[in-house]
Formats: C-alpha cells, sequence, structure tokens
C-alpha cells in the first residue's frame, strides 16, 4: 500500500492503494468516480477512457503509480452541467442506448478535438476506432463528434 | 382471410404466451391506485395513479416500471402517458420504480413486449388523470366540463381563464376517477410521434452513478466468483489459504460449484482469486466444436424428429417437382456481450433480503430468491438499475440469484461482479443451430412445397412454424430436433428468429433464383397466396409484410441500381413487428463491400421517432457484426473465446451508411427492441451472392472469406 495524491478534474485525491492497481478501479472504488467504466479489463473495448495529461488513455491497464504526477481527466471532469460541447453534442444527437461505453466514447472524442479542431472522417475514424459500442450507436457518434467540433469553435 | 387471427385475438394469445399474463386494465381497481396525498420529501406530492403524480408546484412525476436496457422504455412509457395528461413535457420528472408487483403487471424486459402490454393502460393512466383535472377546474370556474381545453400542463376555459395542473393536483385528486375516459385521435398526438431525447441522457453524458456496476451502500463488500472452466465440470476442491492471506481479502467461500472471494474493492478480489487453487472434476460430457457438428448431423438424420407443423404432402411435392432445392445453414453459440458485465448487489437480512442490479426479469429473481430462502416474495426487494446492455442475457436470474445465495452466507451486503472473462465463458449463449431446407418448384418457379429442419443445442423448438412462408405453400413440413447439452443456453436478442431469419431468407433467395423469379417478386407473390389463399393458420398479416416491402424496394431503388451495385433483400415478421432491408455491396478491388442498408419497419405507432431511428440503426449493426464475426467455440467443454481480443465486436470504421423508412400506419404499437435485427443477415448473404456467386451458408461470414469496411 502507498499513498498517492492524484490530480484528477482540477482537484487533488487521496488513496491509500497498492501502487499496481489499474487508475480504473481507483477511481471507481476509492474514489466514487463510477463514470469511467469496466467493459474488457484488456485494453480492448474503451470504455474506461479517460484524459492522462491531455491524451485518451485505457485506465484498465494503467497501474495508479504511474500516474502519480500526471493530470487526469475523467468523463466527470468534462462538465458537473453536461456543458461541455462533447455533453452537448451527444445530448442532441441523442447518441444513448444503453449509455455505458459512453463516458469513454466521449473522453476519446474530446482528446481527439482537443487537438484537432477540424478532423477528417478519417481522423475521427482512427480515434474512434478503438471504443466498442454493443449498442451500435456509432452513426449518432460520428455526427455527434462533428457537432462537437462546430461547437468548440464558437 | 378466415383463419388469419384478428389483431385483437394476436396481441392477447401472444401475451398469453410470453407468460400467463393478466390483460385488461386493472390498475384503478385496486386500492394502491386511490389517489392519496403524499407528505413526501419536499413538495407534496399528489399520487393519481401507479404511473403518475402531480405535485402543486407543477412537476408531474411519471413513473416508469419496466427496467431500461437501452431500449428507451423509460422515455417511451412517460411519453404516452404525457401526451393524454397533456403535460408539459420540460415539467415532467421520470422515476424508474422499483419492482412492485402490486402495482404493475409485467415489469419485465423481453421479446420487445413491453409498449406492446401497456399502451392502452399508459394512455388510461394519462387520460384519467387529465379527466379529473379538466373536471376540478370546471367546477372551480362553475362552468360545464366540455368548455374546457387541456395545453402543457394547463386546463383553459373558453373565456380565456386558466389554472395550471399543480394548481388543480390536490382538488382533482378528490375527484372520483372516470371509468370509461376518451383517448385522443391519433392525429391529435402531438407528443408521441415526435423526437424526445433520452430522459437519462444528461445523467448518462455526466458519468452518474446509473448502473448496476456503480450501485454502492456502506460497508458493502465487492466478490469475484470462480465458476467451473468448462461446462460439464464440477467443483472438487479447493485451497484459499494463499488468497485469505491477501490484502482486502474477507472470506473465501464455496457453494453451488463456485468459489467466491470476497473482499473490499473489485481490483483485490480479482488479483486474490487467482491464488486460490481449485481442482474440478468430470460431471458430464466435455462437448468440443467437432462434437458439435457431428450431433447436428445426427439430428437432421433422425428419423424421429418432432413434427412442428405439416399441410398437405411434401413428399409428393418433391416426387412431383421440376426442381428441388436443398441446403443446410449453420449457426454457432453466440454470448451477449453486453457492455456492463453481470453484477448483482445483495443484502440478505435473515427475515428479507434486499436487492439491486441490471435485471431485465426482476419478478422471476423475486421468485425463485424467495424460495431460496423460503421468503415471501414481497420480503425480497429489488432496485432497479440501469442496464449497460443485456440482449437477452439479463432475462436469466442466475447472477442475481448467487449474489443473494453469497449475501446469505457471508451474512453482509455485497456485490458480486462478473469479468469480462466470466461474461463471454459463463454460459447461457445463444444456442447453436443447423438448418436443413428442401423446396420444390414447378416449371413457372413457383414454391410447391417447403421443408424445414431445425437440429438444435439446447434451443428447444429450432423453428417458428406458423410463420412466413407458412400460409402461402400448399406442403408444407416443419420439423425439429433438439440436444441437450451441458452449455447453457438462453435467450438472445430476437430468439431462434436471430438465425432462423438469416437462413430462410437466404434459402428463399436461393428459390426464387432456381426459378428464374425475382427475390421480391417471388416473395410478394407468396404474401398474396397467403393473403387470397391461405393455407391452414398463419400469425403473420401478408399486407403488412407486403407493404414493407414494398416500401424498402422503392426506396434503394430496387433492380434500377447502376452497375457495380448489387443489392440483397430479406424480410421478416418477429415480435409483432415487420421488417424489410435491403443491403448493399460494391466490388471494390475485387472483394464484396458492404456500403449500405435500407430498412422499412412497420412497427404500427412510432412513439419516439428518435429512439425508434437509434433501435433499427443499432439492430442493424448489431445483426451484421455477429453475422461476420460472432462465434464461440468450444473444446473439452471449455469455451475457447473469452475476451474481446478473441471475439471480435463490430466496430466504428465498419458500419454501413444506414437509412430507416417507418410505414407509421397508425396500427397500435408494438415492439422495436429486437424486428431490425432478424432480416440484416439473410440481406447481406443474399448481396455478397449477387455480387460475388458465393453462398453463405454458415456464420460467422469472416470465416467464409467475407470482409467488411
Ligand atoms: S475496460 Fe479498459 S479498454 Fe475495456
Ligand atoms: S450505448 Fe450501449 S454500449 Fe454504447
Amino acid at each position: 500500500m502507498a499513498l498517492f495524491n492524484l490530480k484528477i478534474n482540477g482537484k487533488t485525491y487521496k488513496a491509500d492503494v497498492d501502487g499496481n492497481t489499474p487508475l480504473l478501479w481507483v477511481l471507481r472504488d476509492h474514489l466514487d468516480l463510477v463514470g469511467t467504466k469496466y467493459g474488457c479489463g484488456i485494453a480492448m473495448c474503451g470504455a474506461c477512457t479517460v484524459h492522462i495529461n491531455g491524451e485518451a488513455t485505457r485506465s484498465c491497464v494503467l497501474p495508479v503509480s504511474t500516474v502519480a504526477n500526471a493530470t487526469i481527466a475523467t468523463v466527470e471532469g468534462l462538465s458537473e452541467t453536461a456543458e461541455h460541447p462533447v455533453q452537448q453534442a451527444w445530448d442532441e444527437v441523442d447518441v444513448p442506448q444503453c449509455g455505458y461505453c459512453q463516458a469513454g466514447q466521449m473522453m476519446t472524442a474530446a482528446a481527439l478535438l482537443s487537438k484537432n479542431a477540424n478532423p477528417s472522417d478519417k481522423d475521427i475514424e482512427d480515434a474512434m476506432v478503438g471504443n466498442i459500442c454493443r449498442c451500435g450507436t456509432y452513426h449518432r457518434i460520428h455526427d455527434a463528434v462533428k457537432l462537437a467540433a462546430v461547437k468548440m469553435k464558437k | 382471410m378466415s383463419n388469419i387471427q384478428s389483431r385483437r385475438d394476436f396481441l392477447k394469445s401472444t401475451a398469453t404466451a410470453g407468460g400467463g399474463l393478466v390483460l385488461g386494465f386493472s390498475w384503478f381497481t385496486t386500492e394502491a391506485f386511490k389517489p392519496k396525498v403524499l407528505a413526501n420529501t419536499a413538495a407534496d406530492v399528489i399520487d393519481f395513479n401507479a404511473y403518475l403524480a402531480i405535485s402543486p408546484s407543477g412537476i408531474v412525476t411519471i413513473f416508469s416500471p419496466n427496467p431500461e436496457i437501452g431500449q428507451g422504455i423509460k422515455t417511451a412509457f412517460p411519453i404516452v402517458v404525457a401526451e393524454e395528461l397533456d403535460a408539459d413535457w420540460e415539467k415532467v420528472k421520470v422515476e424508474q420504480s422499483p419492482l412492485d408487483t402490486k402495482k404493475f403487471e409485467r415489469q419485465l424486459t423481453g421479446g420487445s413486449g413491453a409498449i406492446r402490454h401497456s399502451w392502452e393502460r399508459l394512455r388510461k393512466a394519462g387520460a384519467t388523470a387529465r379527466a379529473m383535472l379538466v373536471e376540478a377546474a370546471a367546477k372551480k370556474w362553475s362552468v360545464p366540463v366540455s368548455e374546457c381545453t387541456t395545453s402543457k400542463g394547463f386546463v383553459m376555459h373558453s373565456s380565456g381563464k386558466k389554472l395550471s395542473y399543480g394548481e388543480l393536483a390536490t382538488a382533482a385528486a378528490q375527484i372520483t376517477p372516470p371509468k370509461d375516459v376518451k383517448l385522443k385521435a391519433t392525429k391529435d398526438f402531438t407528443l408521441i410521434g415526435t423526437s424526445v431525447k433520452g430522459i437519462d441522457n444528461k445523467d448518462i453524458l455526466r458519468g452518474k452513478r446509473l448502473f448496476g456496476i456503480d450501485y454502492k451502500v456502506e460497508g458493502m463488500l465487492q466478490a469475484t466468483i470462480q465458476r467451473p472452466p468448462a461446462f460439464g465440470l464440477k467443483l472438487k476442491s479447493f485451497d484459499a489459504t494463499e488468497a485469505k492471506k491477501m490484502p482486502g481479502i474477507t472470506d473465501v467461500v464455496s457453494f453451488g460449484n463456485k468459489v467466491a472471494i470476497v473482499g473490499k474493492t473489485t481490483w483485490e478480489v480479482m488479483q486474490a482469486r487467482k491464488a486460490v487453487k481449485i481442482q474440478w472434476e468430470k460431471d458430464k460430457d466435455l462437448e468440443s466444436s467437432t462434437d458439435h457438428d457431428r450431433i447436428f448431423k445426427e439430428m437432421l438424420n433422425s428419423t424421429t424428429p418432432t413434427v412442428q407443423r405439416k399441410d398437405g404432402d411434401v413428399e409428393a411435392a418433391f416426387k412431383n417437382a421440376y426442381k428441388v432445392i436443398e441446403a443446410e445453414y449453420q449457426c454457432p453459440f453466440l454470448p451477449h456481450s453486453p457492455m456492463e458485465p453481470m453484477n448483482f448487489f445483495a443484502h440478505f437480512k435473515g427475515d428479507s433480503i434486499e436487492m439491486a442490479g441490471p435485471s431485465q426479469t426482476p419478478q422471476a429473481a423475486q421468485g425463485q430468491i424467495a424460495k431460496m430462502f423460503n421468503l415471501a416474495p414481497e420480503k425480497v426487494t429489488i432496485e432497479l438499475t440501469r442496464m449497460g446492455g443485456g440482449f437477452g442475457r439479463r432475462l436469466n436470474t442466475d447472477y442475481a440469484v448467487e449474489a443473494a445465495e453469497l449475501s446469505s452466507i457471508i451474512k453482509a451486503p455485497v456485490k458480486v461482479t462478473w469479468s469480462r472473462e466470466d461474461d463471454m465463458t459463463g454460459g447461457i449463449y445463444r444456442p447453436a443451430v443447423r438448418y436443413r431446407f428442401k423446396a420444390s418448384i414447378d416449371k413457372a418457379g413457383n414454391m410447391t412445397g417447403y421443408m424445414l429442419h431445425g437440429a438444435s443445442i439446447n434451443a428447444g423448438n429450432s423453428t417458428r412454424q406458423d410463420n412466413f412462408p407458412a400460409g402461402a405453400v400448399e406442403n408444407l413440413l416443419i420439423q425439429s430436433n433438439d440436444y441437450k447439452s451441458p452449455i447453457t443456453t438462453g435467450p438472445w436478442r430476437a430468439p431462434i428468429t436471430n438465425f432462423l431469419a438469416y437462413a430462410e431468407q437466404a434459402f428463399l433467395d436461393e428459390v426464387a433464383m432456381a426459378g428464374g423469379k425475382d427475390p421480391i417478386q417471388f416473395r410478394l407473390e407468396l404474401l398474396d397466396k397467403a393473403q387470397q389463399r391461405p393455407v391452414g393458420k398463419i400469425t403473420y398479416e401478408p399486407n403488412r409484410f407486403r407493404e414493407v416491402t414494398k416500401l424498402v424496394a422503392e426506396k434503394a431503388g430496387w433492380n434500377k441500381k447502376k452497375k457495380g451495385v448489387f443489392q440483397g433483400f430479406s424480410v421478416y415478421f418477429s415480435h409483432a413487428s415487420y421488417v424489410a432491408q435491403i443491403a448493399e455491396m460494391a466490388v471494390v478491388k475485387g472483394k464484396p463491400v458492404l456500403k449500405k442498408v435500407y430498412a422499412a419497419v412497420d412497427c404500427g405507432i412510432v412513439i419516439n421517432e428518435s429512439s425508434a431511428r437509434n433501435q433499427v440503426f443499432g439492430a442493424v449493426v448489431d445483426g451484421l457484426g455477429h453475422a461476420m464475426y460472432g462465434n464461440i467455440t468450444f473444446k473439452e467443454g471449455a469455451p475457447q473465446q473469452d475476451n474481446f481480443n478473441k471475439y471480435r465486436l463490430i466496430r466504428y470504421n465498419e458500419v454501413p451508411e444506414i437509412e430507416a423508412h417507418f410505414v407509421n400506419n397508425g396500427v397500435d404499437p408494438t415492439g422495436l427492441g429486437e424486428p431490425a435485427l432478424p432480416p440484416t443477415g439473410g440481406a447481406i448473404a443474399n448481396a455478397i451472392f449477387k455480387s460475388t456467386g458465393k453462398r453463405l451458408y454458415n456464420q460467422p461470414f469472416s470465416e467464409q472469406g467475407a470482409t467488411l469496411g
């Protein structure tokens, strides 16, 4: 066990855990940040996507010890009030079915848009291909990423 | 027409077949539905009936009884109530009801049946409250009810006076609910048929605690369970000495062939599980996929299959045929793979038990758990969480029951979470099936005989004997065999038809082409026959079948496409809805590439356009993805795929363009969670055949050389 001071969504969280514990489970079990989801545990589905220093990263295979000094963002940090352009776009396009994968989808999209304000269809595809949606909302995810890009410019 | 069941009878009988449901509109006859003023939390809330309450501040709370799995029921049900109530949707609050068998019937998500079952009672719930509010206003103003109208949460009088529902709620609650209440004409709907955003969108998008896997109470323990690694094995012994010493672990116990590791956090119990040494022993046959291939052949050669339906004399038809066409189609077992793995919370308290989690069928879970502990059902309370998908998996109660059992053993509140590997290897798969088809045609290409033999592993009757083309063929034989295997199976989105539709629709194309007929024309002729001179009983309405067929042909420009575009057609009736699809392929660098899928859907009245489209798109993507890739194979009882690195799900870059059209014929709404899936595989297989000349007889297609994207 070791004590970690984690910088998440602009706040500092303390967690007394084994350093090998994946960030996903620290968020979910220790810090009550359950928006980040478990889907596969082997970096294949994207449900657990968070931002580490601005990069979309799979938290299910990321030992907490490696992010002790990193800037971490989770879905809860997009916006408390769902006003982040990505959240707004996701709502307007009415993307979710079950909704379970959508935190990961949005975090992937938000990381893409923060670096690339005008993503091409190919750019979007390259970013989103790692996130599975079992309900098959891919068409709406595409539309929502496009809409979010427009919103971010305003 | 005489032997086509009337719509009403059909609905009644399917509802009853679905599990002894009592139809009828009974909610305001029971005690629970007398209006009463509840001294609730912040503001007083006045209950009008099981579905709705109005607070004096004007907030209308609509209770949604059925579990939300992503099909949009938690938005759709309230839309129907709000429509008849004439509520202001912006001021409607929706709450998920816990399991309450006194207030609600059929708190179930399955069979695409929720809307069908509740359509009328939801409308009456809204309309009755509206009538009470109008009467209260009329009394206050001393005017006749007929001079009052309602809109967006207000009662208005022709003089211009108006009162909000909130202002009227207390007085309205004193009025006896009318027994017969007039419902709106469908043309007067203002909310139904529009696009309403998912009621939980904002919470989902902010990452709120909504799903079963997020559930938490103070002092709750976490558990993971090791189940037998192969079907046919049972627990012999285990040694948890090391595991018990690991950090955070509180207990390791075994029950029912399982070993449960209990501790403080999910990660710790997952780690400790690896340290438990377990011995398994053989209990039943340890089957491999090669055994299944052999078993299928044996069943198809059986001389004593169960005859499901027999019309005319199929053997004579085959003997006198101009041509006989034969083919066999096979599909593998499939896991459901909802994104949220199985999980359930249980807190056993001796004389009662509290449960919470994602269940499509909480009432069944309640019954089984009550029985296990010899408790009255009402002593088992179940909170319904949002479900991260289910696709039929959560119609099984195993994961809820085991959580209850574990809690009773360790005497503590506990949540059991399945890993993806547990979820994928734990069984309750879509059953594997092989179908043999045989058909005869005359010189003109008309189908004179049709035989279907279903051979299945743990599927029961793998046919739908009264479905199309039954009724449209003079000589028909539908029969089945089933093999009992230790591999557990269960319903998978659009049970049976998720594969039967593919096999049948591909085979019908083979028959049409053997007779030189256009595939759509061939089906339309059969449907004409079923309409005009039906043979035996039929469960479908040929007219509606025809309508979706024609609509999709028109939208996709059937037979009108330029060179290089290859179209495949498929149409299916399931869960009381009709869906026709056309898939379009192009050949790029010698390979067929799926470009587009058109869908024409008759699900009666569309309640929420946005959600309906989402369901149709999702079902097409699901049907496509699993037809392309889905496969679980076995070696000595052990599933060979255990996570998404070995089991492929369709991804963002692999979906074709989709275009969906709704017939919207004003007929009472039917289901939409499943019906758009069954036709997809057939449409694609038929398009692949057109573009390559290769007929795909087995799923998954990818193992026969098909690629996507
Ligand atoms: S849970 Fe991390 S990628 Fe699937
Ligand atoms: S919305 Fe259900 S998994 Fe994506």
